[in-house]
């Protein structure tokens, strides 16, 4: 073993080099210049400040927006740090729920958001993307049909019309790659985006 | 289930197949010292390096001192990965500010990265400074990639030569697997990556103000970088807590399919590898063959069970299948392969959270790690492990026709069935040894995050998915405890070097013997009787074992969830 250790030793110290700090560091520097906006977070400015990411999904609740998913990420309770407390689409903490599907929790969330749902749209089936939570907790889609569903609590909310949201959403269905890789969603910051430039006209 | 789905499943496998072959033929070269296209470029280093560690390519090791080299590069790994962490706070590269990880943790987590498992007790975004991330984590993740493939090189020469005393030379396998494959692999995927919006960066965390008005802070690094080898090298351990459910770590449904087909291509490919160096690819052929009988069935129910829904939601209303844990943009069908290929695979990384999976779609996960990650299996890892099978598939069909048993010209006697059943029996010690011991200790079964059957499942999962090197989790188990720390942590040490040892002895042993030549009695080992064989002994050693231990988790729960029963 001991005829082995300068081998050993030789190997991991060059590799750490190569690997753990020549390829991230020469990588970074590559992605920042090929593809900066990637390479940053895929960042929305606005005015010059930053609003958020493409790919992140954010805690959308007033009724004049768009919603998107559940999220069951959580964060430091302010008054008591060594503890946490739900903090939905915390980007600095991600995770999903973990909820088994044999936990009265789960069945009991999704009766309770359903029934808000019911209310605010009632007659239509509820989409299931929106009454659970995502795996990341930051899912930044929802299905077209969780769009649609929402159509009618925008527009009172906004006093717009119901047709032109409705085309609105559509716009903003992303279909699969190749019309079969992924399933079609609308990412929910561009749509919301896209709601208040409507809004503006 | 829908026909966009299986669309999508059958691309992901003509892919694979259509990579076997190309990528075979390249790392055969590279293994037997061929020139390649990027000797002029690497050739230079690589002897540079072996002058340094004072071997070369010529010298060649004996099994124990293969071995003994493997152990010796693993310590070293560990200690100092060990180190990185508990002294991350006085180190570079650590702009969010993290202070240093706890023995225990430090202790969990470096076995869990040289043991190519990537278990994670820690949230990255929250606990890992950059400097770990990339010169402790991303280093293991090359590195324990590299000792997999060398160790399953060693053992297809054990089969490919005869009457020699050696089976290669550590240092130079180790070193050609990471410069000629796992490198530059990863710097194109790292920037096809980023492109796809993966992001790269040193930056500190971004604060945004939400179109609502409210703050978020978004956790951003060196992601890529880290991304590209945790999939290549069948790590798995995630930069950010989700992993690949988290849109930074597969932003897309291309990304996602990229990670899937990265998954699987080097450790399809060493079938092949081993077809070649043998000197039948067909041999190869046939147990990728068993590999894919294994895979398509776990996907088929996977699938099916996680398109069908959890049936207490049903009851409310909602259809659509389970996507309670799944992003929208993989839906159903991207969320099940994927959960079948990372856990065929021994990766680990997830798309969606396993834990919230319908009890038979994430019993499907659990069997796969059960068979012994053998199903392609980590990088090297399956190769070495379902030869194990073989052998005893090899010995089974001799004793039904009573002549000794011989695999590619070379006997199979009692010395190699014995270290076969050795590094078998490995398995199911560590992992129903250690969870059944979990179960009646209060401290340990107050981490479980569901009750009932469900909490039996996420400590059964946590166990068979270190032991297997695997590193996908039941989520809600609260693992960063002491005794899951200590005891996930010797799991994955047990899983990884006691199948290694006995596996690199096979390979001595079998260098050793003459080659007999084939004859009328002869079993043809490339042939569909063979890979039937095959499936059949994993399947029914597996079932033994396991079954009653998924009939108290997932199987159990199943029927309780069908009979209306929560828990």
């Amino acid at each position: 073993m001991l005829k082995q250790l300068r081998p050993a030793l030789v190997m991991i110290v060059v590799f750490t080099v190569l690997t753990g700090l020549a390829y991230p560091l020469a990588m970074t520097g590559i992605a920042g210049m090929l593809f900066p906006k990637q390479a940053a977070g895929s960042l929305v400015t606005e005015n010059g400040k930053v609003i958020g990411s493409r790919l992140i999904g954010q805690n959308f609740t007033s009724d004049r927006y768009f919603h998107g998913r559940p999220s069951a990420t959580t964060g430091a309770d302010p008054s008591d740090p060594s503890k946490s407390i739900p903090e939905p689409y915390n980007a600095a903490n991600s995770g999903g729920s973990n909820l088994g599907p044999s936990n009265p929790a789960l069945i009991a969330r999704v009766k309770g958001d359903m029934d808000k749902l019911k209310a605010e749209n009632p007659g239509q089936p509820v989409p299931i993307d929106l009454v659970t939570t995502s795996g990341s907790g930051l899912d930044p889609d929802i299905s077209p049909a969780a769009a649609y569903f929402q159509v009618p609590r925008v527009a009172k909310a906004r006093g717009m019309s119901e047709n032109d949201l409705h085309d609105l959403v559509a716009q903003n269905v992303q279909q699969p790659v190749f019309g079969v890789i992924g399933e079609p969603h609308v990412n929910v910051l561009a749509l919301n985006r896209a709601l208040d430039a409507l809004a503006k006209k | 289930m829908t026909f966009a789905g299986w669309l999508q499943i059958l691309i992901f496998c003509g892919i694979i197949v259509l990579l076997v072959n190309p990528l075979g033929g390249y790392m055969t070269r590279v293994y037997q010292g061929e020139r390649t296209f990027l000797s002029f470029l690497l050739g230079p280093f690589e002897r540079l390096l072996y002058r340094l560690a004072g071997t070369s390519e010529k010298e060649e090791q004996h099994w124990v001192g293969y071995a003994a080299a493997m152990l010796a590069f693993n310590l070293v790994g560990m200690l100092i990965l060990y180190a990185l962490q508990r002294f991350q706070a006085s180190l570079p590269f650590n702009p969010a500010g993290m202070s240093a990880v706890d023995p225990q943790l430090a202790f969990n987590t470096a076995a869990s990265f040289i043991t190519n498992t990537n278990w994670q007790n820690y949230a990255g975004e929250s606990t890992m400074s950059y400097l770990v991330q990339m010169a402790g984590l991303t280093v293991q993740n090359f590195m324990s990639a590299a000792t997999g493939m060398a160790l399953a090189i060693a053992l297809v020469r054990g089969f490919a030569r005869h009457s020699v005393k050696s089976v290669g030379n550590f240092w130079v396998d180790l070193t050609r697997s990471t410069l000629y494959v796992l490198l530059p692999l990863c710097v194109v995927l790292t920037i096809f990556y980023v492109f796809r919006g993966v992001p790269q960066t040193l930056g500190a965390y971004v604060e945004a103000t939400t179109l609502e008005g409210a703050r978020q802070t978004i956790a951003v690094g060196p992601v890529a970088s880290q991304l590209a080898i945790k999939m290549l090298g069948t790590n798995g351990g995630g930069f950010f807590n989700a992993n690949s459910a988290h849109p930074f770590e597969n932003p897309d449904a291309i990304s996602n399919l990229v990670q899937m087909v990265t998954i699987f291509a080097i450790g399809a490919a060493l079938t092949n590898v081993f077809g070649r160096m043998v000197g039948n690819q067909r041999q190869g052929w046939a147990i990728l063959a068993a590999m894919g009988v294994l895979f398509i069935a776990g996907v088929i129910v996977a699938y099916w069970a996680e398109a069908a829904g959890n049936p207490l939601l049903n009851q409310l209303g909602l259809t659509g299948g389970n996507m309670e844990g799944k992003e929208v943009r993989f839906g159903i069908p991207l969320s099940a392969l994927f959960a079948v290929v990372t856990t065929d695979a021994s990766c680990g990384a997830v798309n969606a959270m396993h834990d919230s999976f319908t009890a038979l779609g994430g019993m499907i996960p659990m069997i796969n790690m059960q068979l012994g990650e053998i199903i392609v299996g980590g990088v090297g890892a399956g190769l070495y492990g379902i030869f194990v099978f073989v052998i005893v598939a090899i010995f089974v069909s001799g004793l039904m026709v009573g002549r000794t048993p011989e695999y590619l010209g070379k006997k199979i006697e009692a010395k190699e069935v014995k270290m076969a059943m050795l590094a078998m029996l490995c398995l199911p010690l560590a992992m129903l040894g250690f969870a059944a011991v979990s179960v009646v200790l209060p401290s340990a079964v107050s981490s479980v995050a569901n009750p009932g059957p469900h909490g039996f499942s996420e400590i059964l999962y946590a166990f068979t998915s270190a032991t297997a090197n695997n590193g996908s989790a039941f989520a809600g188990l609260n693992g960063n405890t002491p005794w899951f720390n200590l005891t996930i942590g010797m799991a994955m040490l047990m899983g990884r070097f006691l199948v290694i040892v006995p596996a690199l002895a096979i390979a001595g042993s079998l260098a050793a013997k003459k080659t007999v030549p084939a004859s009328a009695g002869t079993f043809p080992t490339d042939g569909g009787l063979f890979v039937g064989l095959l499936v059949g002994v994993i399947l029914i050693v597996g079932g033994l074992t396991f079954l009653p231990a998924l009939a108290l988790g997932p199987i159990v729960e199943h029927f309780a969830i069908a009979a209306g029963q929560t828990f």
